[in-house]
């Protein structure tokens, strides 16, 4: 046990720092900048059942410290998943990975979980029920507590991995999709994916995005992500990962005193390659300058 | 790819809007020609991709146009200014299929990444034909650098106020191997159409990360999905779809 070491949902992590998905593709393009052997964990490119190219360009666009994308899931499918990048992800990655998962109905989402319950290096299913980019599916099952709870009972009657829904911002009370999800057997609640959001090109006069809205994410969030996971560790009873404009150590700190058990970085990965080596090496001295002597006093629920 | 500080040696304008910027880094390797550069710009957050124009070891060359936020605050940038910049991005372009009399077709701020190439074209001995399109008289820049190199080069301007009148695709030599083109998406449209040999094209898109990370820029082509960022930004003429 060392001063970073955390556990989420039962598995140790040698430090909260997780890549969040959407970042960090399958892992294998940030070999090249670093061991990502010392990551807690992280989460892979969110994965649906059937193979999809995303969004038209462009899907990505500046704004006030931050970015939005409209991606939409651009992934390879399950299969090639786990015919191709979890054998690749296997050489350079020796952890447990939480697999990001996506889906259009109640059965894909639980097609595509059961396929991936089958995988050793899997160590927890992290339910996307909250992307802003993808049109009948995504972020429409996490803005109803009932559909939140169709999708959760749904993949858990077919996993025995930890199963965390990741939620939404865009909803008037997050707590009761937390809930709802938490009653339906979530092992965990990870929060939050981006805020929906615009940017019009003044010299076209039109949207910078092909898809016109597009999820904000980046330090801009990080206050709102912050009060969510602050009010969903106080909600419910398992464990929540918090998420959303992180890209310091600091950040982290802030993070757990909220009441996540372990921090995901997006945005910041994709600015500053190094970022969450930096963030990690960074910790100790943070934690010595806030009087913390380890993480676990924190409180998060693991 | 690297992540390191570079330093502004010179930043000067070549046009009204058309910037050149060299820097200098003692670990910073030679790039290839069509790779291009991700700079980080202080109080933006996103990184800004630029083409490399020249390159060698210890320095490197870009040539910009000040369009939006980050590149008219590029244009500020002063001599000794320090930049973090992610270096070696992208494929390049493949000098290998040029044949003995290859043609490069560059397009207002398209122009630049042919240079790289150019330079080291005329060092393996090959006749080199170059091509560069403007709209008008007050773009033009470049000419006089490709010429130094000792390729025959044509300038052509929309509105014929300078050179030959029309675009590249007015310009074509009869006799090319082959062609290497970087230009806005209407004017590869048309080289794509106008070209009879083989070819390779540099495309442009926005980018979230530069280094194949966030999938933000990808297209598809004949040959599967790419990224601009990591499988780009150079694309040979066979494998692409056009959108729409």
């Amino acid at each position: 046990m060392g001063r970073l070491t955390t556990t989420l949902c039962g598995i140790e992590l040698d430090n909260p720092v997780i890549p969040a998905s959407g970042t960090f593709g399958f892992g294998y393009e940030f070999t090249q900048w670093y061991d990502i052997n010392i990551l807690g964990t992280f989460s892979f490119k969110g994965t649906t059942k059937d193979p999809r190219f995303g969004n038209p360009t462009p899907r990505i666009a500046e704004c006030p410290a931050g970015m939005i994308n409209a991606v939409g899931l651009q992934n390879p499918g399950v299969d090639r998943v786990i015919s191709e990048e979890l054998p690749k992800l296997k050489e350079v990655f020796h952890k447990p990975v939480m697999a990001n998962v996506s889906g259009f109905s109640v059965a894909d989402y639980a097609e595509t979980c059961a396929r991936l319950d089958g995988e050793a290096q899997v160590g927890w299913l992290e339910v996307n029920i909250s992307c802003p980019n993808v049109h009948g599916g995504g972020m429409s099952f996490g803005t109803d507590p009932k559909a939140a709870a169709e999708v959760t009972r749904a993949v858990k009657q077919v996993t025995s991995k930890p199963v965390i829904m990741k939620l939404s911002p865009n909803v008037t009370d997050i707590t009761a999709i937390a809930k709802a999800c938490e009653d339906a057997g979530a092992d965990g609640i990870s929060l939050i994916n981006t805020l929906q959001g615009m940017r019009i090109d003044l010299r076209t006069r039109r949207p910078v995005l092909r898809n016109v809205m597009g999820g904000v994410s980046g330090p801009a969030v990080f206050p709102v992500a912050l009060r969510m996971v602050y009010q969903t560790a106080r909600a419910v009873s398992v464990p929540v990962v918090g998420m959303g404009g992180v890209s310091s150590a600091e950040d982290v700190l802030e993070m757990m005193m909220a009441g996540a058990a372990a921090v995901e970085v997006g945005a910041a990965n994709l600015t500053d390659p190094m970022a969450c080596k930096r963030i990690i090496e960074e910790l100790p001295e943070a934690m010595d300058r806030y009087g913390i002597r380890e993480l676990s006093e924190l409180g998060g629920k693991n | 790819m690297k992540e390191q500080k570079l330093t502004v040696t010179e930043n000067r304008a070549l046009t009204e809007s058309v910037y050149r910027m060299e820097l200098a880094g003692e670990a910073l390797e030679a790039q290839k020609p069509g790779q291009f550069v991700n700079i980080r710009l202080d109080g933006l957050f996103l990184r800004r991709p630029i083409s490399v124009y020249d390159s060698a070891e210890g320095r490197l060359a870009i040539i910009y146009k000040a369009v939006g936020k980050g590149t008219r605050q590029m244009t500020g940038l002063k001599p000794g200014a320090e930049l973090d910049v992610l270096t070696g991005l992208g494929n390049g372009y493949d000098l290998a299929k040029a044949g003995n009399r290859p043609l490069l077709l560059g397009g207002g701020v398209g122009v630049p990444p042919l240079y790289l190439l150019a330079k080291q074209l005329r060092e393996q001995g090959r006749a080199v034909s170059v091509v560069l399109g403007f709209n008008t008289r007050a773009e033009v820049f470049g000419e006089k650098e490709f010429k130094a190199l000792g390729c025959d080069v044509t300038v052509t301007t929309a509105d014929g106020s300078y050179g030959k009148r029309g675009f590249v695709t007015d310009a074509l030599p009869e006799e090319y191997s082959y062609f290497y083109t970087c230009g806005p998406e209407p004017m590869l449209r048309a080289v794509y159409r106008a070209t009879k040999t083989s070819g390779q094209f540099s495309f442009e898109e926005r980018m979230g990360c530069g280094f194949g990370a966030c999938m933000g820029c990808s297209c598809k082509t004949i040959t599967g999905y790419k990224r601009i960022c990591r499988e780009g930004p150079v694309l040979e003429k066979e494998e692409i779809l056009w959108a729409d």
